[in-house]
């Protein structure tokens, strides 16, 4: 008879299988062998998928509270945060606004009264977007403040101004989805506010609502628009902007 | 950059006589300097150039090309007598590079400047162009696991924690099912438009609700091709400063405005008397 394998065995037996340290690559804390050394602190920014946003070493002045307020990693968190509880909303949602068969607006109170966690999970959407837009707002004036947009990160500022009216534009098509009076008279408004465009304000109006007043056509367009088309494409400004921070030098500073 | 920057001496002068505060007079006979030092430079560009291609640690000294890339020896020489054995090696190589033949008795007068210049490519001691010399800097870093990873941790961790307690405490508003024909007194866009709506009070909506906008929108996008000032330092920078943030104070109190002391009508309200029309 062999003895019982202890915990520890289990435990070694686990790390070393090819499996886990295949999952596991070098540098990773979970691995048996792990030590704390710098190659391996190195290895675990270059192998890891989420570290590897990161370069393997940063600037130590820009680890302080004080330098970022992490404003804009705050920003990226927020989305993350808006998109997890965006597609928990989509499953109980119908973008459907027609006379006599509001379903969004329906759908609005039932989330609220008879899923779990419905109410909870529609006010951190809510919150978070709010919160989005001026953390971002908050994001551009502590990068000025810096003249982090000077050479070689003029063009990262052009970016995040696109990625700032992107936000804004999430924002706002969400506004809608509810169809309570809310959501429609501020839509209203922002809509007459585009209507005044020179020129082509009427046609600028007619393309945002997809008709001449706000209606089921409407709450369609922005949904899509909400829903998928906003948040691809900030995605894609979103990899270019982090991309060229990197590639810009890091962070800027120290002033 | 460093206080002891050489200063056109001239143009400080003349700056003083002429009633300028010490800090301009400064910056700008430092910025006089600094344009003779690039004129003097064989490609004033270089140095923009290397801090724009991407090479993470560039950005450091504005000198002209002088670092040998692999020189043979003179790097590790005193100055004066590597510098001589350099310039009799170029002058014997110039000669055998134009004069195939016997022609070498022109090399010694016109000095190896001119058909010296290929033949110090040669020899490795400048930088062919289109190679970049990477000068890093020794900057202060820090491993970006566990440093950065933990404090961005945190980080997440506060908001996550903020959001779910918010959100358990206030809901998002409901109010009753959309009605194109009842609008309601006052209707209010998002807030963060309110300072546009605000706007809109005062001037004709053309000026208010496009050309303004359009303008800002503009500006912002074009700001770093504007503010050509290259010091980051607040001191260097008031003017800028200042435009921003008198900027930002007309924003903020136009959406403070629009936000709490417009009530029904859109007509002025005291917040603390009428009550706020305010929603999220
Ligand atoms: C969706 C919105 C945005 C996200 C998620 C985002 C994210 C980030 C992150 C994570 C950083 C790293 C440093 C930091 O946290 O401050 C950063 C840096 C930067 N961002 Fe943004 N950003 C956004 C919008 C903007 C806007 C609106 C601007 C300016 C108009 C901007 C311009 C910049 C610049 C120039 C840097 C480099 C700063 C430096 O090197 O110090 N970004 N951004």
């Amino acid at each position: 008879m062999s003895r019982i394998p202890s915990a520890q065995d289990v435990k070694r037996g686990v790390q070393g299988s090819v499996v886990w340290r295949s999952i596991f690559r070098p540098g990773s804390i979970y691995r048996g062998d792990h030590r704390d050394t710098s190659r391996e602190r190195a290895l675990a920014a270059m192998n890891n998928v989420l570290y590897h946003l990161h370069p393997v070493k940063v600037k130590r002045h820009g680890l302080k509270l004080s330098y970022t307020y992490c404003l804009g990693g705050s920003s990226f968190f927020l989305f993350i945060v808006l998109t997890i509880t965006g597609i928990f909303l989509m499953f109980f949602y119908t973008p459907a606004a027609g006379t006599g068969t509001e379903l969004a607006y329906a759908d609005m109170q039932q989330l609220t009264t008879s899923v779990p966690f419905g109410e909870l999970v529609r006010n951190m959407h809510r919150w978070s977007a709010h919160l989005m837009v001026l953390t971002t707002f908050l994001h551009m004036a502590r990068v000025f403040y810096h003249g982090a947009y000077k050479p070689p990160r003029e063009f990262n500022w052009v970016v995040g101004v696109i990625l700032l009216l992107l936000t804004l534009l999430l924002a706002f098509t969400g506004y809608l989805l509810p169809w309570d009076q809310l959501a429609l008279w501020a839509i209203v408004v922002g809509a007459d506010i585009a209507g005044f465009t020179p020129v082509f304000g009427e046609e600028v109006r007619f393309l945002l609502l997809g008709g001449a007043e706000v209606g089921p056509d409407t709450l369609l367009r922005w949904y899509v628009l909400h829903v998928l088309a906003l948040p691809f494409v900030l995605t894609i400004f979103l990899a270019v902007h982090f991309w060229r921070i990197r590639k810009d030098g890091g962070i800027s500073g120290p002033l | 950059m460093a206080d002891d920057a050489p200063i056109d001496q001239q143009v400080y002068d003349e700056l003083i006589a002429q009633g300028k505060s010490e800090r301009v007079a400064l910056a700008k006979a430092r910025a006089a300097a600094l344009r003779q030092q690039r004129q003097g430079a064989p490609q004033g560009s270089e140095a923009d150039d290397r801090a724009q291609g991407g090479v993470p640690a560039a950005g450091g000294e504005t000198g002209g090309r002088d670092a040998p890339a692999s020189g043979p020896s003179p790097g590790a020489e005193a100055a004066p007598a590597g510098q001589e054995r350099v310039r009799q090696a170029l002058a014997t190589q110039g000669a055998a590079a134009t004069g195939s033949g016997g022609a070498a008795a022109g090399a010694g007068a016109d000095g190896p400047a001119a058909p010296g210049e290929p033949a110090r490519r040669r020899l490795g001691l400048t930088t062919p162009p289109g190679i970049q010399t990477i000068k890093g800097k020794q900057e202060d870093k820090v491993y970006t696991w566990p440093h950065l990873i933990s404090s961005e941790f945190v980080a997440l961790l506060s908001i996550l924690a903020f959001l779910l307690v918010f959100s358990s405490l206030v809901d998002a508003p409901l109010q009753e099912l959309a009605n194109p024909t009842e609008s309601p007194n006052p209707a209010k866009a998002p807030w963060y438009f309110l300072g546009l709506q605000e706007l809109l009070l005062y001037f004709h909506p053309m000026v208010a609700g496009v050309t303004l906008p359009g303008a800002i929108i503009t500006g912002l996008i074009a700001l770093p091709y504007l503010d050509r000032n290259p010091s980051q330092r607040p001191e260097n920078r008031r003017t800028a400063l200042t435009i921003y943030t008198l900027f930002l104070v007309f924003w903020a109190t136009l959406t403070i405005t629009g936000s709490f002391f417009r009530g029904p009508g859109l007509n002025w309200v005291w917040p603390w008397v009428d009550g706020i029309w305010f929603n999220l």
